[in-house]
């Protein structure tokens, strides 16, 4: 049996449903604008590929310090929130959603954007000339080819959005329950000397890492992964 | 003309007579331009032949709806689908249309069955004219039904591929070069498929290809292009009788005879053809009497004499008239253009003999014809 505690528990579910609900949201979100960005040929698209990779080159800890003072009361995304009735996001789950999302964006946007700039545009006109609308061509041929992409975007999201620390720091702070999540409770361990405790979250999240990666490079979909772009 | 815009295609009986198509398409990319205004007949195989980048699979892409840029006009028969004064767009999966790609664009993730019926499932059944048993045995597909789209050859591909596009029963079939990708053993795989298609079916065909085979072989009339604009168009014969500029790429083209079948001589293995103008021998082609059957005729395969000889292992030996003598590529040689009746061939003879036999226009002479070549 595993030292765990209740707090430890607590934590590894509050990380699992992040990420969950994180990943979903971003295939949701990701894939029009992973369409759009693989399509596209406007001048706009630069600045929002740029936009999107952003997150990959800064500090956890500046990103999660605008994401703060964008949510507090006197930034737009506070006054947002306030303006629609509802709590403050700073230190809350939502906020920890709200930031994570920006921040696991580009490994869930650039595969998918891979994978739909990988299909022959040549697919789509047959589907047209067959008379699939743009619907049925998204359904039944772009969804299909693009699965490794699917995976490949939906794995490397859950995974980068568990070993989140210094975003999820800033934002969240230390809440049990709300906001303690897995790697926030390892530091938490670290600082109080408990190594054991520290060791056997620790492990559990290399051994899941390495685990979500073998599913990714056995099923072949590695190749479509994050910053390999055509 | 009625003319009735209700978010779906005002549709027509598909026996309907009158289903001319008028298309005009003004498309620019970068520094070309297609500027087109054609009428197409509504009946046979149309070929649209030009180099490549002369515009024709561009042609043929704004008929499909596949470039929603192209400015201009479609009307097929009493039904608009584009008029851009009007406002008129039908995307391309509402036109009634066919498309074959050069490179049969089947879907790699279904099997050659869920390929064939993705269109058909589209059609309202009320509208199709043609069944799956049907376009089955057209094609001679039955036994590819449960392979791997990527696992067949590229004619199979390209058959399953038609397949796929009739069995949306089109009102036209658009074939972009459907046999370019394909080496030549396949060709004549795919070529008496086609030449089915265009006996049996009832509606339009558009070909676009540069090949002068497919031409002679398919075409019932011949749209050319060049640099994005319509050179020369109408019926295939009267089109080919009509080349006289060596640089045109039709130029070295003999000329095609549409003959019917006359008689057999079985016995010495020899069938009798007869044409507008004059009758031919070939060795036998187990025909029925009647059969109208293509022969084209190569400019080297003709030579020409002043009286006609009589002992002779030559079959063939035609009255013909000089009617023009062009020049070839090759300054030793010219292209002597004779008319036999309404039909015109050609024959490559050497600038040499042409001044020792003191050939010019208005002669009557003697064609003997080596060899000719069935088409269909």
């Amino acid at each position: 049996m595993l030292p765990l505690d209740a707090e430890a528990i607590d934590s590894i579910l509050l990380s699992l449903r992040l990420s969950a609900t994180v990943t979903g949201l971003l295939i949701l979100l990701g894939t029009p604008l992973a369409w759009w960005l693989a399509r596209t040929r406007s001048p706009l698209k630069g600045m929002v590929e740029a936009f999107v990779v952003l997150p990959l080159f800064l500090p956890p800890t500046v990103l999660g310090f605008y994401m703060l003072l964008a949510m507090g009361p006197r930034g737009p995304i506070g006054a947002l929130t306030k303006a629609l009735g509802l709590q403050g996001l700073p230190f809350t789950f939502s906020g920890l959603v709200v930031t994570s999302m920006l921040y696991s964006l580009p490994f869930v946007v650039q595969p998918l954007q891979n994978a739909f700039a990988g299909i022959p545009p040549r697919m789509l006109e047959a589907a047209q000339s067959l008379r699939a609308g743009p619907w049925a061509t998204f359904g039944r041929i772009v969804l299909p080819l693009s699965k490794r992409g699917f995976v490949t975007a939906a794995v490397t999201g859950f995974a980068h959005t568990i070993g989140e620390f210094g975003v999820v720091l800033m934002v969240g702070g230390n809440i049990p329950s709300e906001t303690r999540l897995v790697s926030i409770e390892i530091y938490d361990y670290v600082e109080a000397f408990d190594y054991p405790k520290a060791h056997t979250l620790a492990g559990l999240m290399v051994a899941f890492a390495f685990f979500m990666l073998l599913l990714l490079y056995g099923f072949g979909v590695g190749r479509d992964g994050l910053l390999r772009r055509s | 003309m009625v003319l009735a815009w209700v978010g779906t295609v005002f549709c027509v009986d598909h026996e309907s007579s009158n289903r001319m198509i008028k298309a005009r398409f003004d498309r620019r990319l970068g520094d070309f331009r297609l500027a087109i205004d054609i009428t197409v007949p509504s009946q046979g195989v149309t070929i649209i032949f030009g180099a490549s980048g002369s515009g024709k699979t561009t042609f043929l892409r704004c008929m499909a709806g596949l470039e929603p840029e192209a400015l201009g006009s479609l009307v097929v028969g009493d039904q608009v689908w584009q008029d851009d004064d009007r406002g008129i767009y039908l995307p391309c999966h509402r036109r009634p249309i066919g498309y074959v790609f050069q490179d049969a664009a089947l879907f790699p993730h279904l099997s050659v069955e869920k390929n064939l019926v993705f269109g058909l499932h589209r059609v309202a059944s009320e509208r199709r004219w043609i069944s799956m048993d049907q376009v089955i045995n057209l094609l001679g597909i039955g036994h590819l039904l449960k392979r791997d789209p990527r696992h067949l050859s590229g004619g199979e591909q390209q058959r399953i591929a038609l397949a796929r596009a009739l069995l949306t029963s089109p009102q036209i079939l658009l074939l972009d070069e459907p046999l370019a990708a394909l080496d030549l053993s396949m060709k004549r795989e795919i070529l008496p498929y086609l030449e089915r298609l265009r006996l049996e079916l009832n509606i339009p065909i558009l070909y676009v290809t540069h090949a002068l085979e497919e031409l002679t072989r398919l075409g019932d009339h011949l749209v050319q292009m060049d640099q994005g604009q319509v050179t020369r168009e109408g019926p295939i014969a009267s089109v080919l009788s009509d080349l006289t500029q060596p640089s045109d790429p039709l130029g070295e083209w003999g000329g095609v005879l549409f003959t019917v079948i006359a008689a057999h001589d079985r016995l010495s293995g020899l069938t009798d053809l007869s044409f507008q103008g004059g009758a031919i021998k070939t060795p036998l082609i187990d025909r029925p009497l009647g059969t109208s059957v293509r022969l084209s005729v190569a400019p080297n395969d003709i030579s020409l004499t002043l009286h006609r000889a009589n002992e002779t292992s030559i079959l063939n030996i035609i009255d013909v008239l000089i009617t023009d003598v062009t020049t070839t590529q090759d300054p030793h040689q010219v292209m002597v253009h004779l008319a036999i009746g309404e039909t015109t061939l050609k024959a490559r003879i050497t600038r040499y003999s042409l001044g020792e036999l003191k050939l010019s226009p208005g002669m009557h002479v003697f064609a003997q014809i080596k060899a000719v070549s069935l088409l269909t």
